[in-house]
């Protein structure tokens, strides 16, 4: 029978198949952080049960760090003990940790595919419902609970219905200034942030076959902000390309066979989808978000669209725009911009600084603009450095932060004021997401630096 | 975590007709600093209801002594965004058993299962006679009958049959944990581990 790609990664990993109920799932690759992995291993100890394959588990502090002065203790005690938590655990059963300061340390879904823990055909979870990023190499990944952290420790399983299988297809090629968050900001718009929720997307089509490693990560990380558990992208010579020589990848007679595989690994010509869309990859601009849920996203030329244009109840609407302090038929371009955050697991990346710095080259920092740029990793950290974007950044007026998630979810001292606007290279532009009252615009990193030197929304294409 | 068998659950319930109410909101990200699962019912919406000194917002309904109850009953797509299960944990610590909405996002309801809390789906036309009921009278009471897997709103006997797999019904009635059965076929999972080529 013909399968799709997400069938074949899923199947070959079912242990068994419950009469009823879900799929015993095995689990090739657990990644875990300081926050959703205490009560996971206290659940363990309580029942006295040891962790499976340790191996198999990656351990890094992300959520909770500080992006400035990591040589110091953490200041924050609740954080400390996290991070300190989380380094007890995986000593005591022997799980790779990458804490604060570690060389490899940074966000869970950038260290992931950068020492190739990630690879084609795997199962990777994470509590973090990101963890769809990895999905880019043709992986089946996807963000778990803390039961089912302790379900993977203990088992190296988890049971999961199988997702329905959707495709969504990016046809042509983008425009200038249009980047990979704005394709996926675009087709979350389309299809609303519940409207692929139950299924497992597969992005097919020329836009994502020529984009590269990064662009595919950045899309598969948003996945989740349409209701989707995940998103994949057939490996291609792209992704073998990426892979080859990292830490965790295979090598020589394991990597000929690992190849092998990996090139089955796409969709049967006659497979069958559950749903699927198609989409003018010519029609995408660069987006911006004007609501608090990254459904609510239009074209940077738009206008706010009216609540009787908009799926959903109208008082919900009013609600979100009335947070945002925006009303009905306003245009975005010209809104004052207070705070821009670049980085997370969704754009902190080197090619989202590459990007950023490629604009405001040659240009300074509005001066009443707070710029936090907040590599993924040290590894980016340290390209930003080697590739001397650093001193185009420093020329311009602004300075490098340190890794971590930062003012992406706002659990350590990265809060944007209440009322502030941001625009955020991050995911989500929730209620209260980038501190109490914050007021969030997602964007890409090339229009968070046509903010950046303009202090108002701006459309990147007049500046580049 | 054991938690109490789930059967019939009678209870009036609190209504919260926002949709696309996510995670961040059930428990904004600064409160998740635990290391241990207790507590979080206090901070429970937090931002939706307390100001930022923390006295109470007079119009969350939680704040509201008419409304009281087991079961939350909530807007479409309830339960959006982060993977936390500290969101479930907060729902299932103010004292909810029971979500009720029209959709729910698939993380938060898969957490909620894991833990003792029933999300039940019902149709966008029975929630909105649901919240009707509930605004009219807050004493409206609802059944939440699993056995029977029926949702009835008792002012008016009218009833809606939910949907949940067999394995997590066997589960909750029985307050298994998903620990439990993987423990044992763990065997058969290290058999199958070894034919991995990773």
């Amino acid at each position: 029978m013909s399968k799709t790609l997400f069938d074949k990664v899923w199947d070959a990993h079912v242990v068994r198949k419950i009469e009823g109920g879900p799929d015993v799932l095995f689990i090739d690759r657990h990644l875990i952080h300081e926050v959703t992995s205490p009560v996971a291993f206290l659940g363990l100890k309580n029942r006295g049960i040891d962790v499976l394959y340790p191996e198999r588990t990656f351990a890094t502090a992300d959520h909770n760090t500080p992006t400035i002065n990591q040589h110091l203790p953490v200041a924050d005690p609740l954080s400390a003990n996290q991070l300190k938590a989380l380094e007890e655990n995986a000593n005591t059963y022997g799980i790779r940790h990458w804490g604060l300061g570690h060389l490899k340390n940074g966000i869970v879904h950038v260290i992931g595919p950068e020492n190739g823990i990630t690879q084609p055909g795997a199962t990777i979870v994470c509590g973090d419902s990101h963890t769809s990023t990895h999905g880019a190499f043709g992986a089946i990944a996807f963000g778990i609970g803390t039961s089912e952290v302790e379900m993977v420790l203990a088992s190296q399983c988890i049971m999961q219905p199988k997702p329905k299988r959707m495709r969504i297809n990016v046809t042509g090629s983008l425009g200038k200034g249009v980047t990979p968050k704005d394709v996926a900001l675009f087709i979350i718009s389309q299809l609303t942030t519940s409207g692929a929720t139950g299924y497992f997307v597969e992005y097919a089509g020329e836009v994502f076959e020529n984009m590269s490693m990064e662009g595919r990560m950045t899309v598969c990380n948003l996945s989740i902000e349409m209701g989707a558990r995940g998103g994949m992208i057939a490996p291609d010579e792209t992704t073998f390309d990426y892979i080859k020589g990292r830490e965790f990848t295979p090598k020589g007679e394991a990597w000929d066979k690992a190849m092998t595989y990996w090139q089955t690994l796409k969709t049967d010509a006659d497979a069958v989808f559950d749903k699927e869309f198609t989409f003018d990859g010519a029609r995408i601009e660069p987006m911006i978000t004007y609501g608090t849920n990254p459904g609510m996203g239009m074209g940077i030329s738009h206008h706010i669209p009216n609540a009787s244009e908009v799926e959903g109840g109208v008082a919900t609407y009013e609600k979100s725009l009335g947070y945002m302090g925006f009303h009905e038929g306003e245009p975005m371009l010209g809104k004052k911009v207070d705070y821009v955050f670049v980085g997370s697991c969704t754009n902190g990346r080197i090619e989202d600084f590459r990007a950023f710095t490629s604009l405001i080259k040659g240009k300074r920092k509005a001066d009443d603009v707070t710029v936090w740029l907040v590599p993924g990793s040290h590894i980016v950290e340290e390209q930003i450095k080697k590739e001397g974007l650093l001193d185009i950044l420093t020329e311009a007026g602004f300075t490098l932060r340190q890794p971590g998630c930062s003012a992406c979810l706002a659990m350590n001292d990265d809060k944007i004021p209440a009322g502030k606007y941001a625009v955020s290279t991050s995911n989500r532009n929730f209620e209260g997401r980038q501190g109490p009252g914050a007021r969030t615009m997602l964007a890409s990193p090339l229009v968070a630096a046509a903010a950046a030197v303009t202090g108002v929304v701006t459309d990147p294409r007049t500046l580049i | 975590m054991a938690y109490d068998k789930f059967t019939i659950l009678k209870s009036t319930a609190v209504p919260l007709p926002i949709e696309n109410v996510d995670t961040d909101q059930i428990i904004p990200a600064r409160f998740l600093k635990a290391t241990e699962r207790k507590g979080f019912g206090d901070n429970l919406f937090r931002d939706w209801r307390y100001n930022a000194d923390n006295s109470p917002k007079a119009d969350f309904v939680l704040n509201n002594p008419v409304y009281s109850g087991k079961i939350l009953v909530g807007g479409k797509n309830f339960g959006s965004g982060s993977s936390r299960e500290h969101a479930a944990w907060a729902v299932y610590d103010y004292g909810f058993r029971c979500v009720v909405s029209s959709f729910f996002a698939d993380i938060f309801k898969n957490n909620c299962l894991n833990i003792g809390v029933l999300p039940v789906q019902v149709s966008p036309a029975f929630l909105e006679k649901i919240f009707a009921a509930i605004f009219a009278d807050p004493k409206t009471e609802l059944e939440v009958n699993l056995p029977e897997q029926t949702v009835t709103l008792l002012s008016t006997g009218e009833q809606e049959k939910f949907d949940i797999s067999p394995y997590k019904k066997d589960n909750l009635s029985n307050g298994f944990d998903d620990i439990d059965y993987l423990q044992n076929i763990k065997g058969d999972i290290e058999e199958f581990a070894s034919t991995l080529p990773f």
